[in-house]
């Protein structure tokens, strides 16, 4: 009898698990479902080619677009060499000492500082301090700034799945420490280090506080024109749309088109990655 | 001798790439004290600290408390910790007990995609899906509320909470496992009592890095909440939280004034509680780890 | 056999953080000999074969007492660059571990980092090495094809013959065969005893036969300690200490 009362306890508890994952599935097929259906109609090659126009009634979102690509490109360029260089000192470099800990510690840190701090940080150190003004490049750098930790872990996972042999086997050729990791251990790592990096990028992307202060504008009526011009961008948009235009009710789907322009480029940079991951995985290099 | 000298120079050049971090991280802290720091010239620590009211542009005198938006910071979080923290282990649990090696497959993308929505996507879907929705069940004015913003954060919560406490979980040893079904338990007693409990500490730091990402979200929290400066009340009230109140402050305040001063000491607030939130994780997790 | 001594340990004791893998070790290398180090796995004598061309610096929190000498001079301090170093000591690892790229490429990679520029010289040397490692045959019309491709046995002869190509002096084997099947240990084994004319060769190995076969001079290491050291012959048949009559007929290990 109690064998049989345990058995139901069973069955109900993993039907309890079973339904927390059904749940989260759920929250995601109704996201994805909303603005798909209600956004689709919106897209059209118009919206992504053309700016806003009568007071951002109509029209499309192209300048929110190219601003968006050009922050991400300064962050990029900010990130991935830093992040780069960080994860080879701690993968190749760096001794088990108090000092590696505390760098260590501090990239976990980095990584939960909240985004709005960030961008604090960059209206005083890139607005204010650096004298870029509110622009593009102050924004890329903060955004830079912010996906550096997740550049890192992912340069440092990529460095980790090259074999130590082929560090010793070119060492045992007398090969000098630089030597071998600029051509038996980089060669390997770099194509995992850049899929990585892609992941940390449309994270970028898609970033909204950091950007707030640091350079994105209301509606600018042509595209930037250098990097220390202010820009729009797609998440700024996205807010602004939703929440600080003059008439809400009447732009919502010029808004569902933003978010869904917003997600399929953000899906669109994850795939590639997530796609380029899985061949190099099947191709093996790294477990030789 | 000129090699070796080469190959000193290459090795500092990437130690001073790995110092940068530490750099940037004092740099956070200095920057954000720095500019807090005016703000005191006026506004005392302790009224800062201990007034009920926040506002700013009062005719008379302004007023820089802290309290009203530190309260209902922790009270979305909290909020969403009650939705994230159980849908989030119950999930982890299937993930690592229940399912089907396929389904895993299917599941484990889905927690990425989770991740990958910008914040102001899901903030938007609480104006227009969730906050009518809230509206409807409970006869308030719009749904933009606390409630509101609890979900919406426990959304952009569960993603770390599933896949580090999934992680926990997988780590438990075998053994464990083995022992228990062993001694005659089934599969549920054993996960209950055996993996949960065993892999407590790196669910209690998933939980909390969870929590560290929903006190600092800003997007949603900006978009869902109504943004009422008012001292909260209750769930289906409007709150301000430190995180929107940068937001929306920021944008409009003259530089260099001590309002402009006073956000960046709420920023240095959220910084410092952050930090700790981080350490706290950080330290129970590497006790998790260094226990095997 | 020259009665030279190329190498010397003398006193060292070797920590791994607290944990002291090496107990004083004292032991000479002699000139184009071949020495084995026997012992049961954990003794501690792929750590010891790896101090000979300072790979341990690879692992992090060692600790090294007492000195080893390279004809007469220290190779522990800071007046001795392992680079160099190992340009003059090469090694043969445990698991053949060829790069990820073609048969003539792994070969010509050790010349590349030494700074031979010269192509046909490059070319030159890479056949070379790839003849005296007894590999030609079998490689000659696919030397443009992934190391990968070859088998277990033909990866740990090219390992040995991308070491040859670099000219050391000594060159360390720590188990060479430990993953090769006994035709593959065969073809390596006939390899170190050809070797042994032009270099000063140390070999780690669990296998009593395979030292007893290749070696003129064997260790016995036991627990981090080196318990014995002699000739090869007087090991194998009138060994003085117990622990090592024990492991050679095969008591323990």
């Amino acid at each position: 009898m109690k064998l049989k009362f345990s058995n139901i306890i069973q069955v109900l508890g993993f039907m309890i698990l079973r339904l927390c994952m059904i749940c989260v599935l759920l929250i995601l097929v109704v996201i994805f479902y909303d603005i798909i259906t209600k956004g689709i109609g919106v897209v059209s090659w118009e919206f992504i080619t053309k700016p806003p126009v009568d007071g951002m009634t109509k029209g499309g979102i192209y300048p929110a677009i190219i601003g968006t690509f050009f922050i991400t490109m300064i962050t990029a360029i900010l990130s991935v060499p830093l992040g780069m260089g960080c994860a080879i000192f701690l993968n190749e470099y760096a001794r088990d000492n108090g000092l590696t800990r505390f760098i260590r510690m501090s990239i976990r840190n980095l990584s939960g500082v909240p985004s709005i701090v960030y961008g604090l940080f960059g209206v005083a150190l890139f607005v204010e301090g650096c004298h870029f003004g509110t622009s593009i490049l102050a924004a890329g750098c903060t955004l830079g700034l912010m996906t550096l930790p997740l550049t890192i872990t992912a340069s440092e996972e990529a460095l980790k799945t090259v074999p130590r042999a082929y560090r010793e086997g070119s060492l045992a050729l007398g090969a000098t420490k630089w030597q071998s990791i600029w051509t038996n251990v980089l060669p390997y790592a770099v194509p995992g280090m850049l899929t990585g990096t892609i992941l940390g990028l449309s994270r970028a992307a898609g970033e909204t506080a950091p950007i707030l202060f640091t350079g994105a504008a209301f509606f600018l009526p042509d595209v930037p024109n250098s990097v220390f011009s202010q820009f729009m961008a797609l998440p700024y948009h996205l807010y602004i749309m939703s929440t600080q235009h003059h008439n809400i009710s009447l732009v919502r789907p010029i808004a569902y088109g933003t978010a869904l322009v917003l997600i399929i480029l953000i899906f669109a940079m994850n795939s590639i990655a997530i796609i380029t991951r899985y061949h190099l995985r099947k191709k093996g290099i790294a477990h030789g | 001798m000129n090699r070796r000298i080469k190959e000193k120079i290459i090795e500092g050049f990437f130690f001073l790439n790995g110092i940068i971090v530490i750099l940037i991280l004092a740099g956070i802290f200095i920057l954000l004290l720095k500019n807090s720091i005016p703000a005191f010239r006026e506004v005392s620590l302790q009224h800062f600290l201990s007034r009920p009211i926040w506002n700013p542009d009062a005719y008379e005198q302004p007023m820089y408390g802290l309290l009203p938006m530190l309260v209902s910071s922790f009270m979305v979080t909290l909020g969403s910790l009650i939705v994230a923290v159980p849908l989030g282990i119950g999930t982890a649990a299937y993930l690592s007990d229940v399912a089907s090696p396929r389904v895993r497959e299917i599941a484990k993308p889905v927690v990425e995609i989770l991740a990958g929505i910008p914040s102001v996507v899901i903030g938007f879907l609480g104006i227009v899906l969730l906050g009518p929705f809230i509206s409807k069940m409970t006869g308030t004015y719009n749904g933009l509320n606390a409630l509101n913003g609890s979900i919406l954060l426990a959304v952009m919560a569960l993603p770390t909470v599933i896949s580090l406490s999934e992680d926990a979980l997988t780590s438990v040893p075998r053994s464990y496992e083995e022992a228990s079904l062993a001694l005659g338990a089934n599969k549920w007693q054993t996960v209950i009592r055996v993996k949960i409990p065993a892999a407590a500490s790196g669910v209690l730091a998933a939980c909390m890095l969870g929590m560290g990402r929903a006190i600092g979200e800003t997007m949603t929290v900006l978009m869902a909440t109504g943004n009422a400066a008012a001292f909260p009340t209750s769930f289906l009230g409007s709150v301000k939280t430190m995180t929107a109140t940068i937001a929306i402050e920021l944008g409009e305040v003259a530089y260099y004034t001590t309002h402009f001063h006073m956000l960046f000491a709420v920023g240095l607030i959220l910084f410092i509680i952050t930090f700790i939130i981080n350490l706290i994780s950080d330290i129970i997790f590497h006790k998790h780890t260094r226990m095997r | 056999m020259g009665k030279n001594i190329r190498m010397k340990a003398e006193g060292v004791n070797f920590f791994y953080g607290k944990n002291q893998v090496l107990k004083n070790i004292t032991l000479e290398i002699h000139d184009h000999a071949v020495t084995a180090i026997i012992g049961p796995s954990g003794c501690g004598k792929s750590t010891f074969i790896r101090l000979l061309n300072r790979m341990n610096e690879l692992v992090l929190n060692t600790n090294l007492e007492g000195d080893i000498l390279f004809d007469g001079e220290s190779i522990v301090g800071d007046q001795m660059d392992p680079v160099e170093l190992r340009r003059k000591v090469g090694m043969v690892f445990q698991k053949p571990n060829p790069f990820p790229k073609s048969i003539f490429d792994n070969i010509a990679y050790g010349l590349q980092v030494n700074g031979v520029k010269d192509k046909d010289l490059i070319e030159k040397k890479v056949i070379e090495s790839i003849k005296k490692a007894a590999l030609w045959e079998e490689v000659k019309n696919r030397l443009h094809d992934s190391a990968l491709g070859l088998s277990g046995g033909q990866q740990q002869r090219l390992c040995i013959a991308r070491c040859l190509a670099i000219e050391p002096e000594v060159i360390l084997f720590d188990e060479p065969c430990a993953s090769l099947d006994p035709i593959s240990t065969h073809k390596v084994e006939e390899l170190i005893l050809e070797l042994k004319k032009d270099y000063t060769i140390v070999i780690v190995t669990h296998n009593m036969q395979q030292a007893a076969r290749v070696s003129d001079y064997t260790g016995f290491f036991y627990m981090g300690e080196m318990v014995e050291f002699d000739k090869t012959e007087v090991i194998f048949t009138r060994p003085r200490d117990k622990r090592t009559e024990d492991y050679i007929t095969g008591r323990f290990g």
